[in-house]
């Protein structure tokens, strides 16, 4: 069933990032580990680094950084962190663990 | 800072300031929040903190040049210029002029997955950038402690405020803090903790089912500040805080006098009236005619062409406007020569400290020359008795350094000597008139005495009080042998003495008249001795008279003798013998 609606709607995630932090860079690192992981052939990862584009945060009510939110599927889910604790971010992202 | 830099030699102490353009916080703060850094304004819900600081923002943006940024956590945006759009401010004006940002930062807990390690930087970006945009000077954060609410890392969060202020401080606007009172300390989140420049805290208190607003700075590092708690007023013009800025005791003292309206009481008063600034107390009982000296005083200022303003606090103007005309004073027509501005409250309807901020707010726009306050008694009700006393001197105050007379009444109860002590507010003024009622022969009497007048000469005397419809007039009381009179018994007392005087003057003339015949009387009589005397003169002289020839004959007939002897001697002796005794006869018959 999950894989069903996996498929018919494909993952779009979106980080926000500022600069080449540490903590940028692993929660980069660490998503698109855990996509391949999970999500494979069904994902799409926007990095927005706001550094760049300042004037994006307001509009995604960015906070803390680096956040991940998930567009689609609905409803929107925000995970904020390096997402170095990928039980958590399966949980947020509402994936089922395929592995397990 | 460029708006702030003339602050700043004003200030004097070379902190900067940044104006809030709040009436009175300013002069309590010696020029506004320290310009370039952090303030916290904290208070319980309800109190007044976002206002607060929106009207920092919207002054900044309208009077000093400061464009500025509100980030709200809580309210809506729609909604913050929804709520302040009743006091005139124009946000959304703002805001398509590029002068303000709104920015509101929405946090859910329960949309939120934390997972590892992430700091604020989202905020500083969002932050910095709606910054730059319009170039903003001022930047509020309302209220930032709902992040404690949406995230549950408290020992990043706390990490990322402390960056947080020291980032603003760097970047050098002028920050506003809001945070919510909490149990022992200023905010709930111990915020004044990371925030050392200044804080100010906001309270408002119910007593006796009346609120009062109150503001305190709490600290203001590198800056004297008014240390007391202040209160404050929020209405339809927005905020003012009423410091005391006159505490000093420094007011001038003018020479000028000011007529009271009624010529009878400028006499007392050396013939001038009171002094110009001078607080002046009416106190008497109800009905001894309080209202009327005070409408009558509005009116001689309105006469002479200022401007004056009626606190009524018991009745209504429409009404004051028709009693008074019963005593020949039309004040209609000031009013509509705008000289003369009423101000009816019910003292119930809030907290002494709104009265008199009011009160405050009115007189720094009507500018008046005199004021008079109908009843201040009726305060009391409004405030614990402590207060009413502090208020009060702060008005009164407030009045004197700004050169207002002003005219107060209270009611008293009881007897002369209890409205003499009764009154709370007597040692602050400057002249005190006492009415009263003086009940004798079946009528009570309005009397009224000048207790006392600093700095001028003054009758001691008690006069009667009568309103006529020519206004007020004062007789001299009768004081007299029967003891202190008025009234009626006053009448009857001259007339008795007319009538006695009368009496008085008809037995004088009875006595004139008297005398005169008297002495009619004993004149004629004087005369009829004289008479008689003159009479009795004429006897005794022809008396004399007859003496006389009586001894011219006895002379006659001894000569005739002598010549007769002479004759006989030489005739014989005998012829001598004879005419002896002839000579002696007389003299024997004269003797008995």
């Amino acid at each position: 069933m999950i894989t069903a609606q996996a498929e018919t709607q494909g993952y779009n995630l979106r980080l926000y990032v500022a600069g080449q932090t540490p903590k940028s860079i692993a929660a980069i690192a660490n998503l698109k580990k855990l996509c391949e992981q999970h999500l494979a052939g069904r994902y799409s990862i926007d990095i927005v680094d706001l550094m760049q584009n300042p004037g994006l945060a307001q509009h995604d009510q960015i906070v803390a950084i680096p956040t991940l939110i998930r567009k689609l599927p609905e409803p929107i889910k925000r995970i904020i962190g390096d997402l170095s604790n990928t039980e958590r971010v399966l949980v947020g992202l509402d994936i089922e663990e395929a592995g397990a | 800072m460029h708006g702030t830099e003339p602050k700043q030699s004003s200030a004097g102490r070379g902190l900067e300031k940044s104006p809030t353009g709040i009436d009175g916080l300013d002069e309590l703060t010696g020029g506004g929040l320290p310009a370039g850094r952090p303030t916290l304004i904290c208070g319980a819900a309800g109190c007044g903190k976002t206002l607060f600081a929106v009207t920092f923002l919207h002054n900044g943006a309208t009077r000093f040049d400061e464009p500025g940024v509100f980030m709200t956590f809580e309210e809506r945006p729609d909604d913050v210029v929804k709520n302040v759009s009743s006091l005139d401010y124009d946000l959304s004006r703002l805001i398509a002029e590029k002068k303000l940002i709104i920015d509101h930062v929405r946090i859910e807990r329960t949309e939120i997955q934390e997972t590892g390690e992430y700091d604020l930087e989202g905020l500083f970006i969002r932050l910095g950038y709606a910054i730059d945009t319009i170039g903003a000077k001022r930047v509020v954060l309302d209220t930032i402690e709902a992040l404690f609410g949406g995230l549950t890392n408290q020992a990043i969060l706390r990490a990322e405020l402390r960056r947080l202020f020291e980032w603003l401080k760097d970047r050098g606007v002028t920050a506003i803090i809001t945070g919510e009172r909490g149990d022992g300390q200023l905010t709930r989140h111990g915020l004044e903790e990371y925030v050392s420049d200044c804080v100010i805290l906001l309270d408002n208190r119910v007593h006796d089912h009346i609120m009062t607003r109150r503001l305190r700075v709490v600290k203001y590092r590198g800056s004297s500040h008014g240390t007391n708690e202040y209160p404050f007023l929020i209405d339809d013009q927005g905020i003012n805080v009423m410091p005391v800025t006159s505490a000093g005791l420094a007011h001038e003292a003018s020479q000028e006098r000011v007529s009271t309206g009624i010529p009878d009481l400028d006499r007392m008063l050396g013939g001038k009236g009171f002094f110009r600034g001078s607080s002046i107390l009416v106190s008497g009982m109800a009905g001894s005619g309080k209202s009327s000296v005070l409408a009558q005083f509005a009116d001689a200022i309105c006469r002479g062409g200022e401007r004056c303003i009626y606190f009524a606090l018991e009745e209504s103007p429409a009404q004051i406007v028709r009693n008074m005309r019963s005593i020949g004073l039309d004040l209609q027509k000031w009013v509509d020569k705008k000289l003369l501005r009423f101000m009816a409250h019910r003292p119930t309807l809030f907290g002494l400290e709104t009265h008199l901020a009011s009160m405050h707010r009115e007189i720094e726009s009507f500018k008046p020359a005199a004021v008079v306050v109908d009843p201040i008694s009726s305060l009391l009700s409004a405030g614990a008795g402590g207060d009413v006393h502090a208020m009060i001197l702060r008005l009164i105050d407030f009045l004197k350094s700004k050169g207002v007379t002003a005219m107060f009444t209270s009611l008293t109860h009881g007897d002369i000597e209890q409205a003499m002590t009764d009154v709370q507010v007597s040692s602050l003024m400057d002249a005190w008139l006492l009415l009263y009622n003086k009940e004798s022969n079946g009528e009570h009497n309005r009397q009224l005495y000048l207790l006392k007048s600093r700095g001028m000469a003054h009758s001691n005397q008690v006069r009667e009080f009568a309103m006529t419809d020519q206004g007020i007039r004062l007789r001299d009381i009768y004081v007299g042998p029967e003891g202190v009179m008025t009234g009626s018994a006053r009448l009857a007392q001259e007339a008795k003495e007319r009538e006695q005087a009368s009496v008085r003057q008809q037995d004088i003339e009875r006595r004139a008249r008297e005398f005169a015949r008297r002495r009619r009387q004993i004149e004629a009589q004087v005369e009829e001795l004289q008479a008689q005397l003159a009479e009795e003169q004429k006897e005794i002289d022809q008396l004399a008279g007859e003496a006389v020839g009586e001894h011219k004959r006895a002379e006659d007939r001894a000569s005739m003798a002598r010549s007769r002897k002479v004759a006989e001697e030489r005739e014989g002796g005998y012829g001598a013998a004879a005419s002896s005794l002839a000579t002696a006869k007389p003299t024997r018959k004269r003797s008995p």
